[in-house]
Parts: C-alpha cells; sequence; structure tokens
C-alpha cells in the first residue's frame, strides 16, 4: 500500500484504468463524466497511449471497438444521452465480441434532464439499452478506492469474456474527493485476451467444446480475418443459417449465463441476524450505510446487501437473502428499476419495499433510516 | 491478369459476391486490389474497413485484415484503428449514403484532422441495398423510390466536402477509368494524411432503371464519354462544367498528419518535456 | 480532536473556493484523518454563486453530502445571504469583513475577517483570497498543523507560485492573531 492521496471518482477511473492496460480513450465531453476525458487527454501519453476527442458519441465508441480490435485495450465514458448514443455500437461490441469498457457516469434524466444532478435511472438501459438479446455485464462502484478497483476489474472481464463492459457510476461517486491509498502494481492481476495457439487457422470465432469465449487474435498479427455486425459463423463470415444464427446467439449469452459465479461480486454487511435487509448500489450505498450503522447502535437488526456486479444480476444471492430477512427495502435514486429484478428473484414470503427518488437530490440517511423503522 | 489478382487479394470461398449484374463495385473493388498490389505492400498490414450498405460488402470479399462496421461510422471505427496501429495502412470502402449522410459528420472530421485513412468511395448516386431510395448524391430532379416526382435537394460533391473540410488529398474515378482510378488510389494510400477518391459507381438495377439510363453498358459509356480531365476541367467555366465528370486528382497538400502529431506529443513526454 | 467537521466554503465563481476545499481535505488527509470533498458543478460553478464543502473527520465517512454545515464561510454577500439560512446551531461563521451579517447569524460565533484586502494589499494579489481563507479557517478550527496545511497548499497550487501562497497562508493565519 502506497501513500493516502486525495482523488476523484472520475479520476479514479482513469488511473485503474491505466493500471489494468488501457491506452486508448476516446470520448466527447459530457457532464459528469468529463473529467474521465480530461485526465485519460493529460495521462494516456505519458505511458505511450494514445487519446482523442471525437466529434460525437457514436464515432468514439466506434473508434473504441477499432483501436481494441487492433489489440488495444480501450475505453470510453461518457453519460445518459451519451449512453443512449453508444447503444448502436455496444451491441456491435457484443455481436463482434470486441472486448472494450464503457463508463456510464449517470446523471438525472430523462433526455438532458438535470445535467450534474445525480441518478441511477441507466440501470435498465445498461441492460437493455442496444437492440437485440444480447450479453452485457454491468459494475458499480460506491466509492473512490472501489472506483479504481473496479475499472481494473471491468477491463479484466471485457478481456476473459470479449464483450463490452459497462462501468456504471453515478454522479455521487464520479464527482466525490476523498483519500485513497493505490495499491501496489504487484497486487493487481490483470488479464489480458487469450491468443489462439497458431495463426494458421481461418476460424478465428472457433471455441473448443466446452468453452465459450474464442481466442481472436488482434488485426496485424497474421491471421487475415473478418469482423462483422452479421450474424456469422466462427469463419467470421456472415451466415443466413439459423442453426448458425441460433448456435451464436446462444453462446454468447452463455458465456455471460455459465459463467456468473465468476463475474458477480457483492458486499454483505450486518446481515446475520438481520430481520430487514437493504439492497443498494453505487452512491447510495453511502446513505444507507451511514443509515445503518446508527440503526445498529440502537439496536435494531438491519443489514445491507450491494450488487457490485449489476448484470448479470445476482439471482442466487437475492434468493438465498429473502429466504433469511422477513422484508427487503431497495433504495436507489430512479423510480424503481433495479427493485423489479429484487421482486422477480425474491421469495414470496419476503416483503419488499422500494424507497428511491427522481428529483435530482440526495436521498438523505435520515430518509433511510425512516423508511427501516417504518416496519422494524 | 485479372484472375491472378482475384486469386491472391479476394476471398474466393466468399464468392460470387452480391452485387447485381453491371454493377460497378466489382470493378472498383478490383482497382483497390491492384492498387495494393502496385505498391507492393505488405497485406497483413493492410486494415480494410466498410460500413453498410452495398458498397460495404467489398470488405468481406478481399483477403486483408477486414472489418465490416456500423452504417456511417466506418471512419470512425477507422480512426481507432489507426491510432492503435499507426503503422498499419487503414483503407476505408464506404458509398455515398454511408460516407455523406449518415457518416457525414465522421467524414468532415477524419478530413479536418488529417488523419491518415484512404476513403474510397463507391458513388453510385442511390441506396440500392434498401432499394433504390435517393440518396446525398442523386443529381436533383432525378429519382429515388423516396424521391417519387424526382428528388429537390442538391447533391454533395463529396470529394468537395472533403477537401473543404480540411483532407490533404482528394480524387474522383469512375468505374470505367480503371487505369486512371488505380492509380489515384495508389496515390491515396502513399499519401500520408486523409485522402478521398470518391469513385462514381454504376447503379443499373435502381439509379439507372429509376432515372432511364439505360443499361450498365450505357451507364458505363456515358462514364466515357462525359468525363474530363481535372487538368482540363481547371481551365473550363461552372457552365461548362455542368452534366461533366471531372476525372483525376482534384486536391492536395502536405498538412502535417494526426497520428504523427500525436506520436510528437508522446516522445516529448518521454523525454521529460511538456 | 474528535469532532466531526462540515466545512462549506461559499463566494462567487473565480475567487478558488473549490481549490481552497480541496487543500483543507488534503491537508485533513495528511493529519491522517479521513476527508471527502464535494462541490456544486455546472454554470453555478462558473460564474455567480459558488459553493463547495468538505469534510473531516475522525471516524469513516459514509454519506459525503453536508446537510446542515457546522462551519460557513462566505466572501461575497449573495453568497453569505443564501447559504446564512442553513448552519448548525452550534456552527462557526466566517465572513469577509465587508459583509453584512444577516440576522439570523447573529449569537454565533462570527469570525469578520478582512481576507479580500488581505489579499490584495498586503500580500499583493486579489487571487490569493482563497489561500488567505485556508490559512484563517485552520487556525480558527485548528483542524491540521501549519506544517500539513502548507503542505497541501504546495501540493495544490500552480508551480512557481508556492512562494506567493506561502505568503498568503501565513497572513490568513495572522488574521486571527
Amino acid at each position: 500500500m502506497g501513500k493516502t492521496v486525495l482523488m476523484q471518482g472520475n479520476e479514479a477511473c482513469v488511473e485503474g484504468a491505466l493500471a489494468a492496460g488501457m491506452r486508448f480513450y476516446a470520448g466527447y465531453p459530457i457532464t459528469p463524466s468529463t473529467e474521465i476525458a480530461e485526465t485519460a487527454s493529460v495521462r494516456l501519453p505519458m505511458v505511450g497511449g494514445r487519446f482523442i476527442q471525437m466529434e460525437d458519441e457514436l464515432s468514439s465508441m466506434a473508434a473504441v471497438i477499432g483501436a481494441s480490435v487492433a489489440g488495444v485495450k480501450a475505453m470510453t465514458a461518457t453519460s445518459g444521452p451519451g449512453f443512449s448514443l453508444k447503444q448502436e455500437n455496444i451491441g456491435y461490441a457484443s455481436l463482434a465480441e470486441v472486448p472494450c469498457v464503457i463508463v456510464d457516469v449517470q446523471r438525472s434524466g430523462p433526455s438532458t434532464g438535470l445535467p450534474t444532478s445525480p441518478s441511477q435511472a441507466d440501470v435498465m438501459q445498461a441492460r437493455w439499452g442496444t437492440h437485440g438479446d444480447h450479453p452485457v455485464i454491468a459494475i458499480s462502484p460506491s466509492s473512490v478506492r472501489e472506483t479504481y478497483d473496479l475499472a481494473i476489474r471491468c477491463f479484466n472481464l471485457a478481456e476473459k469474456y470479449r464483450t463490452p463492459v459497462i462501468f456504471l457510476m453515478d454522479e455521487m461517486v464520479g464527482h466525490l474527493r476523498e483519500g485513497i491509498e493505490l495499491p501496489d502494481e504487484s497486487e493487481i492481476e490483470i488479464i489480458s485476451r487469450k491468443m489462439p495457439e497458431s495463426m494458421d487457422g481461418d476460424r478465428p470465432y472457433k471455441v473448443k467444446e466446452g468453452e465459450y469465449v474464442p481466442a481472436i487474435p488482434p488485426f496485424g498479427s497474421g491471421m487475415r480475418y473478418n469482423i462483422t455486425g452479421l450474424i456469422h459463423d466462427d469463419t467470421g463470415f456472415p451466415t443466413n443459417s439459423n442453426e448458425e444464427a441460433d448456435k451464436l446467439c446462444r453462446r454468447l449469452l452463455e458465456k455471460i449465463e455459465k459463467n456468473v459465479d465468476d463475474i458477480i461480486t457483492y458486499e454483505e454487511k450486518y446481515l446475520d441476524d438481520a430481520d430487514t435487509a437493504v439492497i443498494c448500489y453505487g452512491g447510495t450505498t453511502r446513505s444507507v450505510m451511514e443509515a445503518i450503522e446508527k440503526l445498529r447502535s440502537e439496536g435494531v437488526r438491519v443489514g445491507m446487501f450491494r450488487p457490485i456486479t449489476i448484470w448479470p444480476f445476482p439471482e442466487k444471492q437475492i434468493k438465498e437473502l429473502s429466504k433469511k430477512v422477513k422484508r427487503i427495502l431497495v433504495v436507489e435514486h430512479n423510480y424503481g428499476q433495479l427493485v423489479r429484478e429484487v421482486e422477480r428473484c425474491a421469495d414470496e414470503a419476503c416483503k419488499i419495499d422500494f424507497l428511491g427518488r427522481i428529483n435530482g437530490t440526495v436521498i438523505p440517511p435520515t430518509e433511510v433510516y425512516d423508511a427501516v423503522k417504518e416496519e422494524a | 491478369m485479372a484472375s491472378a489478382l482475384i486469386e491472391k487479394y479476394m476471398r474466393q470461398q466468399h464468392l460470387p459476391h452480391i452485387w447485381c449484374p453491371g454493377c460497378g463495385n466489382g470493378i472498383l473493388m478490383r482497382d483497390v486490389a491492384q492498387a495494393i498490389d502496385n505498391l507492393g505492400i505488405d497485406r497483413d498490414n493492410v486494415c480494410l474497413v466498410s460500413g453498410i450498405g452495398c458498397s460495404s460488402r467489398a470488405a468481406g470479399y478481399m483477403d486483408f485484415n477486414t472489418i465490416h462496421t456500423t452504417h456511417g461510422r466506418a471512419i470512425a471505427f477507422a480512426t481507432g484503428i489507426k491510432l492503435a496501429r499507426p503503422d498499419m495502412h487503414v483503407i476505408v470502402v464506404t458509398g455515398d449514403g454511408d460516407a455523406a449522410a449518415i457518416g457525414g459528420n465522421h467524414l468532415i472530421h477524419a478530413a479536418r484532422r488529417n488523419i491518415d485513412l484512404t476513403v474510397v468511395v463507391f458513388n453510385n448516386n442511390i441506396y440500392g441495398m434498401t432499394g433504390g431510395q435517393y440518396s446525398p448524391t442523386t443529381p436533383q430532379g432525378e429519382r429515388g423510390t423516396t424521391a417519387p416526382y424526382g428528388t429537390v435537394e442538391r447533391p454533395f460533391d463529396i470529394a468537395a466536402l472533403a477537401a473543404g473540410a480540411g483532407a490533404s488529398f482528394t480524387a474522383r474515378g469512375s468505374a470505367f477509368h480503371a487505369m486512371q482510378t488505380i492509380k489515384m488510389i495508389e496515390q491515396g494510400i502513399s499519401h500520408k494524411g486523409f485522402s478521398l477518391i470518391d469513385c462514381a459507381s454504376v447503379c443499373p438495377t435502381y439509379y439507372g432503371r429509376k432515372n432511364k439510363k439505360g443499361d450498365a453498358v450505357e451507364m458505363m459509356k456515358w462514364q466515357r464519354d462525359n468525363a474530363v480531365m481535372a487538368e482540363k476541367a481547371a481551365g473550363m467555366t461552372e457552365e461548362e462544367k455542368r452534366g461533366k465528370l471531372v476525372i483525376g486528382v482534384l486536391s492536395r497538400s502536405d498538412y502535417p498528419e494526426f497520428t504523427a502529431e500525436y506520436q510528437k506529443i508522446i516522445d516529448r513526454l518521454a523525454e521529460g518535456r511538456k | 480532536m474528535s469532532r466531526r467537521l462540515d466545512l462549506r466554503l461559499s463566494g462567487s465563481g473565480g475567487q478558488g473556493v473549490i481549490l481552497a476545499t480541496i487543500i483543507l481535505a488534503e491537508a485533513a488527509l495528511l493529519a491522517g484523518k479521513k476527508a471527502v470533498q464535494s462541490q456544486a458543478y455546472g454554470p453555478e460553478a462558473r460564474g455567480g454563486m459558488c459553493k463547495a464543502e468538505t469534510i473531516v473527520s475522525d471516524d469513516p465517512i459514509w454519506f459525503t453530502k453536508i446537510q446542515t454545515p457546522n462551519f460557513l464561510l462566505a466572501l461575497t454577500q449573495q453568497a453569505l445571504d443564501n447559504f446564512a439560512g442553513n448552519v448548525s446551531d452550534d456552527a462557526v461563521i466566517m465572513i469577509d469583513s465587508s459583509l453584512t451579517l444577516p440576522k439570523c447569524l447573529e449569537g454565533k460565533k462570527v469570525y469578520s475577517l478582512p481576507i479580500l484586502d488581505t489579499a490584495a494589499e498586503k500580500v499583493g494579489r486579489a487571487m490569493t483570497a482563497n489561500i488567505v481563507a485556508v490559512g484563517a479557517i485552520n487556525k480558527a478550527l485548528n483542524i491540521v498543523s501549519h506544517e500539513d496545511i502548507l503542505k497541501a497548499v504546495h501540493m495544490h497550487v500552480p508551480k512557481g507560485t508556492e512562494e506567493l501562497n506561502t505568503k498568503a497562508l501565513l497572513a490568513g493565519e495572522a488574521l486571527l492573531d
């Protein structure tokens, strides 16, 4: 562990990404994510990487995919309106299996909304934003230090599963400065995409029996192959075969589904004897934990469950939790998005309540305190 | 000769191509391959990027590092590839709708940056893949399925648009003028900076039929009979140039190239300077 | 000091109150305390009224937004009038001596100090008012040592201005003598 430094969430995102090996960033200025672009523009050329401010959000996503196809770990960052604009190419990266990281520092919507105000209303867009059935991984940090760690994890998962990973931040954490101790380089695990055993093959998308992720070499490494956004077979060329379409789409979804235990992480606090569990994620956790510490000091049996991986959703863990507690209170800065997933997965006997906010302000700990107390 | 070229550079397992009989795209695709061959470039170091539309199927047929991207975004994908691998030759094959309508913003900004990409436009004046809608290069008054009474819009001159936005090499070729077009593509690839070769294709199926231009042979003859070399066109009035196809290198400059300029920043920082 | 400080600094855009909160947070970290900093963004951060906040505590800080500050700095009348209504009962107030104290703050511990004049005349640069304020705040609230606050100032001011800003910090501290 090094010394404590004061760092902003958005800066920590870039530092984590650099530690993970990011060497390309393309973006377009948008509040409240702009500090990510600014920091990347300063830091990338220092390590031999490249930064470009593109003409719009769509081209930023496109350039990121281009760089990754050429073998460079790449990231872009945006917020609500820009996240909407990036969706088509996020789907392209899903289908063509191009590793990349998309940061969405959520702000209040819909539309231009409240550009500097906190929100967590892109949770469902992160899951279903691009058209078609597609795999997705989305991860949400709750502190500046965690932003650093999880930025690394986003790259690792993107590389390992060859899929776009959404880093679902929010204004509360993105714009927060706090003291963090950066880990030593030797403590950081870095995963890079698997290379094929040989460059001779003509089936870059081929996967071994029982495996889900192809080992596709970067452009320029000697295997001349084709990448397309059309449904393709394992040669990478378009096909109209319904059998091949089914095979490809199923494999894309299953590479996530079959690996949920590796992908899903979460945090539990005070759940051993809890009657009530509060489910929260991202910056909301800060309000919730302040309330819970107070409630616990008063003897209230309340705990917290925090999905760190938002997508795939921790279905199994929520099911178990709902059998253990009498009541689950979901707190999120929206009109009720992840609560739907909780309702879908929870045991019928467990009561599910919701506390949300859509006025652009932060849910204060007192409100969480009251909502827990109501029935405690 | 042609068959040797095809054998060398085309993915024959994916031929025949999907283009209609008489389409000009096949000739233009061959021109790109011939230009690369003439330059003797290591094919593993060539990346071919395309968008969506008839033109963009070319990428799949050609045996290089090929990527068929989303509609309008080929130049943006190519920008990422070029920045990741400045040593690679990145060539974009695109169409008039892909480059100048949905992708117009990327075209002008890549030209403004003067990033070292070579953009070859297969310009057939129509949306062919979707069945004949008017495009940004359909001449005023001519028809498409969405311009049943003739389009009232003015067309873009894509080469002039790119030059105006800062492209440091622009040229116009055609399906008929294969030898000249190959030379222009060679020059574009060799040029360090953003180069665009606007190539007049022919679409007898939609553009030709909708506008009574005759069959493919008639359309090719039109290109032959109405072409004016750029050098000659320089001395002609606007009135004299109306309805003509100006062929040749249209503009060039030695403005600094984007990735080379960015590399200077990296080098400067590595030396400890800001 | 085992109290928690919820510091709200306000003024007009360009006075450097954001940097002042960053320096205070950095100094607290140097002294081994917990600290978080946040600020208002958007148009309000660039002109007119500006607000930035730092929480300093010995315990972990969960919720990072200040609801009711127990310290308020105001460098303009507009900021003072706007934020005066929401401070804790035991709040400490620091205002530039050119400002008029609103009725609601009468009876509170108030430091009325010539921060702006000190920067312009004693230090010789009006733009150092934020560092003068940092010196005065740290001295008034006894947050960290002079060494730590000086180090934090040097970490965050532009290279080549360390001497000028040291002078400003000392001038701010002297306002409390």
